[in-house]
């Protein structure tokens, strides 16, 4: 077996602990009675002992792909996703440490595992390096800033749980309408999870020549049945599905033809759910968070946050300049991705202000941890795959 | 009243520098270019070149004439157009102190030589080969004419193709009391 | 200006909130409160105090944490909205025109309104960069107005409190201790040293500190904040910053512009590329190599001292050095980074003179575009005379040949090709894939063999005065964050009373778990009655609570 198939088998490992771990935490909650306290306590020592294991078997995926490819496993979307997931893990078992609370669990396990599924989703072959990229900084400013993003991550985490328990899901509100939304948010990356798997299992693939914004002439593979045809597009793969409509050459009609199908797939998933349960996702979670103390989920999401900043702006910003002054001899350049890391901290800056000011507390402040991490989701999904610029992967 | 009064003026100096350096910042963010060593009125940087003919020629030995810096290229058109009126310009100048020394874009002897005796001109043209010349003197586009006083300061950058009126008028300001 | 007379006795001025000695409440707003506003200490914001003359009115619009917070909001959005399409310094076209185009080519009639709206260079334009500084100015005048009263403040805290400012302190309790009740003091007052509490006593009363420098860090990571702006700001003054580029053909030799009397000579260019095949998103977006290494090959030179610009002779090397990305060469402060290159512009060029007939050669002309020759002779005798050459041969301009630029796009020749059998000469001109022969029928022709070709490497050059600044600025803020953020600011004040009753109150700016941690042990060593969270009790009211100490 080689270094890089017992990589890719350590994550599958990892996967389903956490996968078990979110329920051994479900077991954890779900005990009522007082006489089950001691129960309760043992599912919540043994879902964390599953979710250690597993964060183990996935540093281990890390190391050994290191060790293979002979730079950091941060350097294309499949694999800097994968170590967002991870660093989210391992946010997530320091803060259980700190303050030992099952819930959390419930929610964060969930978001790495969808984070997890959706880089595996992406080429997981070893691509070389480029050379701007070949630099240790790079590695040290990419895995500071993950960090830092993770555990803005467990602050949108204990926001969440907080909007949870203290938003009425049985009545029409403004808050009750976004808190579902961002619920059907995560269950259109379920979506794309889905079409993806779907059309591979079907081994679909459609080959283009199109011409680009640039008058070139440039193929592209599609891996989903195209719904948009990139701009003067010609088949090169025969008994396809011919496009319903043809896009100008500015946008890239593949990346929006996956979208498309995610939605479609996430659209229908959602109406099943709805259709199957007979109730807001929302209020699906509500049980698990029932018995959580307020006050506390308050202060750990601003806590995170607090633990989160500095972290973030040393790896984001500063690591970041310093990479780009050894690259390029400049250590700031508007280049979108780094406009975005900027946009989070200052997003950041203005949450911390808020809150000590203003006195922005309880339901302000969870939806401010949970806008922040759609935030940090979006730079790291449309910024590296729309908007190009240096950072953009493959 | 008097600690209230101490405080508006300390308020008053704290603003005043932070909108000093605010404008600055921006007037120096705006007129970017213009705070370039090579202006009008400055001093024109020293440099030596070596013509066609093999003659060196220095800025500093011209002291007390009149020099026009002419930057060119031999694909630049509106350099051809103006080349004649300066070669008339530059006979009628001749015994009034003024010096015309035209500097070429690092083009080769063979383009420059035949381009020289196609156009007939009759000032000394060099190749700045290592374009040090033109760094020294930040040349963007092409034709760019540096008119020099005979105290070796910069009367004026004119950037674009120039009349012969205007070459007159010019080369007539630089010319030694 | 007003002054607010305390029960106390202490004059507090004007909108102080909590009495700076006491702490008793002084407007009726926070007597209405039920756990008292600590922010700031409750001390008067030096900004509200007066708000008359027109200095005034900046100074207050400035401190005011609204405006800080929209400015932050406003700088925000501006800075994401210059991400929409790509900026013009990452679109490589030179002039205004030419820009224009490309947006309205490539982005349609978004980016024509884009680019009319000047988004398209947002980030140098005036109104993003008055922006910033707003917000610069913003920090420096909230700092020094929130800054300088809390410190005031926090220097001059009594270590009895009032009552009221006890009770109304988030975690609070009351009541007799379970032993040892005559000791509580000296054995709280012993706990809380250990617990490395700065403890003050008074009489009967305890007040106990630890991580008071933690409320500067938002101060000090402003001061760092600041000088990083004023760094950046350097940029602009001549001398602090040179940023030039510049294009170097293999074997060329340039002055280095923005660094005075140095000379860059091109040696070599290299581009490697990993021999794999393509994998994955490549393939999808149909990019066959990956580069591997950029590398420019370069000596520096430098003139002779007291020379001056054109004197390129005799000059001096100082050294060799392989520029590649992520290693610059590196001189003097200077650094010259590897940043974009052409590859294959054409060197030499060489040609057969051909007999028409036989095809057979008189033998080889190589011309070197970059100095090309009067004329070449062959062995046998026969000449061929250069009349023109036009390197970027553009079409005919009242039948003479034009060039539109000064490199070998498309290079262009006249030649006199003098023979045995034809000793006047024919001419011919040559480009590629173009003869003409305006003599009419020649006998020989230049037939074109082959051609040699160089790299040209895109170098920049830095020189940036201001970067120890940047790190000071840097590591001044990143030391008041980490202050700021990861220490916290714990009071506890206790009081006995004459009976025995031990009042404690307890604040911390963050971090209420780890304080109540603090307290538990206290309430074990001092047999302190248990704490009431006020805040938790109040949110908590209607919900069914968790077994004490058990949180879910």
């Amino acid at each position: 077996m080689s270094l890089i198939d017992l990589s890719g088998y350590l994550l599958y490992v990892a996967f389903f602990c956490y996968l078990f771990g979110t329920f051994l935490f479900g077991g954890a909650i779900k005990e009522k009675n007082d006489t089950a306290a001691s129960r309760a306590d043992k599912y919540g020592k043994l879902a964390i002992t599953v979710t250690i294991i597993g964060f183990v078997a996935q540093l281990g995926y890390f190391i050994t792909r290191w060790i293979y490819t002979g730079h950091a496993p941060v350097s294309n979307m499949f694999e800097f996703t994968t170590a967002f997931g991870m660093f989210i893990i391992l946010s997530f078992i320091v803060i259980f440490f700190m303050y030992k609370v099952s819930a959390l669990g419930v929610v964060a396990l969930p978001i790495a595992l969808l984070i997890i599924a959706y880089a595996s989703m992406f080429p997981t072959e070893v691509s070389p390096l480029v050379p701007s990229l070949q630099s240790h900084w790079l590695t040290i400013h990419v895995i500071t800033a993950a960090i830092g993003q993770s555990i803005f991550g467990i602050s949108a985490v204990a926001g969440l749980i907080y909007l949870l328990k203290n938003v009425n899901m049985n009545e029409r509100s403004k808050e009750s309408f976004w808190l579902e939304t961002v619920m059907f948010c995560c269950v259109l990356i379920v979506g794309f999870v889905a079409a993806t798997v779907t059309f591979n299992v079907m081994d679909y693939e459609a080959k283009y020549e199109y011409v680009d914004t640039l008058d070139k002439v440039s193929t592209s593979t599609y891996m989903m049945p195209p719904i948009f045809g990139m701009n003067e597009y010609v088949e090169l793969t025969e008994d396809r599905m011919t496009p319903l409509v043809e896009l100008p050459a500015l946008i890239d009609a593949r990346k929006l033809t996956t979208v498309v199908w995610s939605v479609l797939f996430g659209t229908v998933i959602y109406i099943l759910i709805r259709l199957i349960f007979r109730r807001k996702v929302a209020t699906m979670f509500q049980p698990l968070v029932k018995r959580v103390n307020s006050t506390l989920m308050d202060e750990i999401a601003y806590r995170t946050v607090l633990i989160a900043f500095p972290i973030f702006t040393l790896g984001a910003l500063i690591f970041a300049m310093i990479w780009a002054q050894k690259a390029w001899g400049r250590f700031w350049g508007w280049d979108p991705k780094e406009v975005w890391a900027l946009v989070t901290w200052l997003f950041y800056a203005a949450f911390l202000h808020l809150r000590l000011s203003k006195g922005w507390e309880g339901k302000k402040t969870a939806w401010l941890t949970v806008i922040g991490f759609l935030i940090i989701l979006f730079n790291l999904v449309v910024v590296n795959l729309v908007i190009a610029g240096l950072h953009s992967y493959a | 009243m008097e600690k209230k009064r101490k405080r508006s003026v300390t308020r008053g100096i704290i603003l005043a520098i932070l909108a000093i350096a605010i404008g600055y910042t921006v007037y120096g963010a705006v007129t970017k270019d213009k705070l370039e060593v090579v202006k009008a009125g400055a001093q024109a940087p020293d440099f030596e070149v070596v013509d066609l003919n093999g003659e060196k020629h220095r800025l500093k030995d011209y002291e007390g004439k009149g020099v026009v810096l002419n930057f060119w290229g031999t694909w630049c058109e509106p350099c051809e157009r103006e080349f004649p009126a300066m070669t008339r310009q530059y006979s009628a100048f001749a015994n009034k102190g003024v010096q015309i020394i035209a500097v070429n874009f690092a083009q080769s002897e063979f383009e420059v030589k035949k381009y020289v005796a196609n156009m007939g001109m009759t000032f000394p043209v060099a190749i700045d080969k290592t374009k040090s010349v033109f760094t020294a003197y930040s040349i963007g586009p092409l034709p760019t004419s540096i008119f020099i006083k005979p105290d070796g300061t910069i009367d004026r950058i004119i950037t674009g193709e120039m009349s012969e009126e205007k070459i007159a008028q010019y080369m007539e300001s630089i010319k030694p009391e | 200006m007003n002054i607010i007379l305390c029960e106390c006795g202490h004059e507090n001025p004007e909108g102080t909130n909590l009495c700076q000695k006491c702490g008793s409440p002084l407007t009726l707003e926070e007597k209405s409160k039920k756990i008292a506003d600590m922010r700031y200490e409750g001390t008067a914001i030096r900004s509200k105090t007066y708000n008359k003359s027109i200095i005034d009115k900046i100074w207050n619009f400035f401190s005011s944490v609204k405006v800080g917070i929209s400015l932050i909001i406003i700088n925000l959005v501006a800075a994401s909205i210059g991400t929409i399409l790509p900026q013009e310094f990452y679109v490589s076209v030179a002039t205004d025109a030419e820009k224009e185009k490309y947006y309205s080519d490539v982005y349609g009639w978004f980016g024509e309104i884009y680019y009319a709206l000047g988004l398209s260079d947002l980030y140098s334009s005036l109104w993003f960069q008055i922006l910033v500084l707003m917000l610069g100015v913003s920090i420096i005048i909230a700092s020094i107005d929130r800054g300088i009263p809390l410190h005031k403040s926090l220097k001059n805290q009594r270590v009895k409190r009032h009552t009221s400012f006890m009770k109304r302190q988030r975690i609070y309790s009351e009541g007799k201790p379970s032993e040892n009740t005559d000791q509580t003091l000296q054995l709280a007052e012993q706990t809380l040293k250990n617990l490395k509490y700065n403890v003050r006593r008074e009489d009967d009363a305890i007040l106990a500190e630890r991580g008071r420098f933690s409320r500067y860090g938002a101060y000090i990571n402003h001061v760092g904040l600041i000088i990083f702006i004023i760094a950046v700001m350097l940029h602009l003054v001549p001398g602090f910053y040179v940023d030039e580029s510049i294009w170097l053909r293999e074997g060329e030799t340039r002055a280095i512009p923005g660094m005075d009397g140095y000379f860059l000579k091109n040696d070599q260019f290299i581009l490697e590329t990993y021999d794999n095949d393509p994998q994955g998103e490549q393939i999808k977006q149909g990019i066959n190599v990956v580069a591997k290494n950029y590398q420019t090959d370069v000596t520096l030179y430098k003139q002779q001292e007291n020379a001056v610009p054109g004197q390129a002779e005799d000059l001096e090397e100082v050294k060799q050095f392989n520029i590649r990305v992520n290693h610059p060469l590196k001189h003097e402060g200077y650094a010259v980074y590897q940043m974009d290159f052409r590859l294959n512009e054409i060197k030499t060029m060489v040609f057969d003179l051909t007999l028409k007939e036989t095809e057979e050669s008189l033998g080889q002309v190589s011309i070197d575009l970059t100095n090309p020759q009067d004329e070449y002779l062959l062995d046998n005798g026969a000449k061929v005379e250069l009349m023109g050459f036009y390197p970027d041969f553009s079409g005919f301009k009242e039948g003479v040949p034009q060039t539109a630029t000064q490199t070998p796009n498309n290079p262009a020749f006249i030649f006199k090709m003098s023979t045995p059998e034809k000793p006047e000469g024919e001419t011919s001109f040559v480009a590629i894939q173009q003869t003409l022969e305006p003599e009419g029928n020649n006998m020989y022709k230049m037939k074109f063999a082959n051609v040699e070709t160089r790299h040209m490497s895109g170098l920049m050059v830095r020189y940036d005065r201001t970067i120890p600044l940047l790190i000071v600025g840097a590591i001044i803020f990143m030391v008041g964050v980490v202050i700021g953020s990861y220490w916290n600011h714990r009071r506890i004040w206790i009081e006995q009373l004459e009976d025995g009753t031990v009042r404690l109150a307890a604040h911390t700016n963050k971090n209420w778990f780890g304080m109540k941690k603090d307290l538990d042990v206290l309430k074990k060593h001092a047999h302190i009655p248990q704490y009431v969270d006020q805040l938790e009790s109040e949110n908590n009211e209607h919900v069914e609570t968790e077994k004490d100490g058990k949180t879910l």
